[in-house]
């Protein structure tokens, strides 16, 4: 015959024991772990040392994904830095790189144009940057109604048919990659060419770059080229310390690199 | 064939002047309005916070100056949504944050806290003239000759009273327990309505200057000290009306049948009532106003002493580009002068009436320069944004996120308030509930 | 307590069925949690086909190749093998049906773009032959001495 009190007094043993035992076991659900490794996962590498800043990237994106070329907005777009002997840096990206680098003038918006007399420069070279279509990205954790989310593939996208153009996604994105479509009035980004990639295509900037410097690639498929450079090669993301995962990789990265 | 292409401005453009290294997507897209929509749900929160004072702590010498809080925090309460639909730029899509509410987003708390504030304000407002709502009723009904207002009130009241027309002194008494359990859940409910408000630019990991776990305390309390200071200068303002109305006989913003029998209230009288209030309140002002600026110097200590990667980008705005604005607008005209006019010994009525602007022009600059502040500097951190606020319109952006919309959402309570006065009449003694 | 304090309550019940009914109607039925979980994939599904549907307005070189095996041997046989035709011939959108001719940019702008001569250390930029162009025959079209699809310098 128990009593009371040891009845009671076994019971909480029992229960905290269990809540501690069953809190290590994790509730899975297999839809949640098939996506957490599925078969197709979308990345994209670029190659700061093949890129000559032509631009034709800029402009092809622009062309291909309606994004109007008079507008000072652009999915993606390529930046300059000029680092010169003495440790200073100068960077640029005149309308993104639409029309290419075509002068030695660095543009410094409100501060006018820089010269850089060519014995101070140290090093010089482009990165382009685009959507890093991240693994948790951030901009999807703050959209209060759902619009902007993220595929299985990896890929985020925004619906436009929902999306109430608050803009809280484009303050949230560490990479400046958003921006407010001028004629869709709701917000927008690099989609890594959806449209084309999923039909078997290339995007349209890598398509467009005569140099090799964009890839798009699988990041499951161990013989995608994309995959293979992220296994033999260095390369670096953008701002980790965001911790939002990045999958855009550079090769060829630089610490002035922002 | 790189023709001269005419140019197209992309929302934020048109007020925004970037300098050195800025990306090119980086505008500062969330401007005035955003400015503006805080401090509309401070003000809300601010002045119902003060009305609890009353009803829920028993502060009796709040006693009148409650009501009118309590009337003035439901007339704000539309108008906090006014800068979010400017600013939307799907504005009729405004509705999906009650369809789809994405939980993991601030933002998305703004459908569900808003609409139970509005619910609790609502209910208290009708616990608290539920009495005078049958009386009127009674009292309209009777009435041969009805004058057009009054024709257009008596259906309304009808709606209204919600077919409880018992007013023995048992139901007041129930209704007496309902204003206190209300005004005493209203206020977490209200901390939250603007915390969550902080919560919105505390939470963006993308911006150095939001980023901090401070954020929604600064907020509320802040929000706090604006409310107060709205119900203190409007309360001055509406009892100078009055004042001066009485002077010529008239009776103004109070229905004849309540002006205690006669047409006029001795000018004494609201003077008295006018005096009491305000310095009563001013009291509440100061200790909040302390907390404020405790947590706000704090924050400020701790990114300096820190200086992590983008320190050198924030001192460059907070010490020069934003100096004029921190310093002397927010800390030195809003915050200290008021604090020491508010201290120094024999506050009268008018010196305190002069503190609570300050303090409202202080709240003010300090949403403008978080929100503004924020987006001073690029994400490269080797680029400034300036934002010019658009005074002459040319264009519907501009005026919806320029001087037009911001004066806009601020007349637009008075105006309200003037409306929902003539059916809730703010200036009546608490007496006559009770 | 009295039974008239309920009254305010049953209104805000009402008002909330009423939204719960709206919302059933309005919200399309495909919205909700997706693969990626709540916080990174809630959302309409059939947006992803949509967007999967969007028109591609570049083809790239094979398609060209189709038609003008001629010009792409041309060019792959020179220097400038690596640029698609695209980039100076326009997207080809719907052509040869729409639209027929695709017009060629022969300005100085285009070519500029890699061949304006900068300064860049350690990027492949610096191994382009390059010009001033404030100096190199100012005003004129590249096109006028240089073949784009053959741009040596020996053969001008």
């Amino acid at each position: 015959m128990m009593k009371r009190r040891d009845f009671l007094k076994n019971t909480a043993v029992i229960v905290a024991g269990a809540s501690v035992s069953l809190s290590a076991v994790e509730w899975l659900d297999p839809k949640e772990i098939l996506a957490a490794n599925p078969q197709l996962r979308w990345g994209f590498l670029v190659n700061t040392h093949k890129c000559v800043g032509c631009g034709f990237c800029v402009k092809a994106c622009k062309i291909e994904n309606d994004i109007p070329l008079e507008a000072n907005v652009t999915r993606t777009w390529v930046e300059r830095y000029v680092i010169k002997k003495d440790g200073d840096v100068v960077m640029d990206s005149p309308k993104g790189a639409l029309n290419g680098f075509t002068t030695k003038l660095v543009d410094q918006n409100h501060s006018g144009m820089t010269l850089v007399p060519e014995k101070e420069i140290a090093q010089a070279f482009f990165v382009p940057k685009l959507c890093n279509h991240c693994e948790t990205p951030a901009c999807v954790q703050v959209c209060p109604v759902g619009a902007t989310y993220q595929a299985a593939d990896g890929v985020v996208l925004v619906d436009r048919t929902w999306c109430i153009g608050c803009g809280y996604c484009i303050m949230g994105c560490p990479y400046g990659v958003r921006f407010f479509h001028p004629v869709e009035h709701v917000a927008d980004k690099c989609t890594f060419c959806y449209h084309r990639i999923s039909n078997g295509g290339n995007s349209a900037c890598a398509q467009a770059c005569p140099f090799g410097a964009r890839q798009i690639g699988n990041l499951r498929d161990p013989d995608d080229p994309v995959a293979q450079a992220l296994m033999n090669e260095r390369v670096g993301v953008l701002r980790d310390e965001y911790g939002t995962k990045p999958q855009v990789f550079y090769i060829g990265l630089n610490k002035e690199v922002r | 064939m790189v023709e001269q292409i005419a140019q197209m401005v992309v929302h934020g453009e048109a007020w925004t002047i970037k300098d050195l290294f800025v990306l090119p997507n980086e505008y500062v897209y969330w401007s005035i309005q955003i400015v503006m929509y805080p401090y509309m749900t401070g003000l809300v929160a601010g002045a119902f916070v003060l009305s609890s004072l009353y009803h829920v702590f028993g502060v009796q010498k709040l006693k009148e100056i409650a009501r009118y809080a309590l009337v003035l925090s439901f007339a704000l309460l539309p108008v906090a949504m006014m800068p979010l639909l400017l600013h939307l730029s799907q504005p009729f899509r405004g509705i999906h944050v009650l369809m789809t509410p994405h939980f993991t987003s601030a933002i998305s708390a703004f459908g569900i806290v808003f609409m139970t504030y509005a619910c609790i304000v609502a209910a208290e407002i009708w616990f608290v003239y539920r009495k005078f709502i049958v009386e009127s009723i009674h009292r309209l009904g009777q009435k041969p000759n009805r004058s057009g207002l009054e024709v257009i009130l008596l259906p309304i009241y009808k709606v209204l009273s919600l077919g409880a027309m018992d007013i023995s002194h048992d139901a007041l008494e129930s209704d007496h327990k309902a204003v206190k359990f209300l005004a005493g859940l209203g206020i977490p409910v209200a901390c939250f309505l603007h915390g969550y408000a902080g919560f919105i630019f505390g939470s963006v990991k993308a911006n150095a200057l939001w980023m901090t776990p401070l954020m929604p305390v600064i907020f509320i309390c802040s929000a706090v000290v604006s409310g107060i200071a709205l119900c203190i200068i409007s309360y001055y303002i509406f009892m100078e009306m009055r004042k001066w109305a009485a002077k010529r006989g008239k009776n103004w913003l109070l229905p004849d049948a309540l002006a205690q029998g006669g047409t006029a209230i001795p000018v004494e009288q609201l003077r008295s009532i006018q005096e009491h209030e305000v310095k009563m309140t001013s009291k509440y002002l100061l200790i909040f106003m302390t907390l404020a600026i405790t947590l706000e110097v704090l924050d400020m200590i701790f990114r300096g002493y820190t200086a992590v990667k983008s320190w050198d980008a924030l001192r460059m705005v907070i010490y020069e580009h934003d100096f004029m604005k921190i310093f002397v607008y927010q800390y030195a005209l809003g915050n200290a002068l008021p604090f020491l006019i508010l201290l120094l010994p024999g506050l009268t009525t008018r010196r305190a009436a002069v503190a609570s602007i300050l303090v409202l022009f202080g709240v003010f600059m300090m949403r403008w320069n978080v929100v503004i502040g924020g987006q001073a500097f690029s994400l490269t951190f080797a680029g400034f944004m300036e934002y010019h606020l658009p005074i002459i319109p040319h264009d519907i952006e501009t005026f919806k996120e320029g001087l037009g919309g911001a004066l806009s959402v601020i007349v637009a309570p008075f105006i309200i308030f003037y409306f929902l006065n003539m059916i809730f009449p703010a200036f009546m003694s608490d007496d006559e509930a009770h | 307590m009295k039974n008239h304090v309920w009254r305010p309550l049953f209104v805000v019940i009402a008002m909330v069925i009423g939204i719960l009914l709206f919302r059933a109607v309005y919200v399309p039925s495909d919205f909700g949690a997706q693969e990626r979980g709540y916080t990174f994939g809630y959302h309409r599904l059939s947006n992803e086909q949509e967007w999967k549907e969007y028109p591609a307005k570049y083809k790239a070189t094979e398609y060209c190749n189709e038609c003008h095996d001629d010009k792409v041997e041309e060019v792959a046989s020179a220097h400038h093998a690596m640029i698609p035709c695209e980039n100076c011939h326009g997207a080809a959108f719907g052509h040869p049906d729409n639209p027929e001719k695709l017009a060629i940019d022969r300005s100085r702008e285009l070519c500029i773009r890699c061949h304006a001569k900068l300064t860049m250390p350690t990027s492949d930029r610096n191994d382009i032959p390059g010009i001033d162009p404030a100096q190199h025959n100012q005003g004129d079209e590249c096109s006028e001495c240089h073949n784009p699809h053959n741009p040596s310098l020996e053969d001008m």
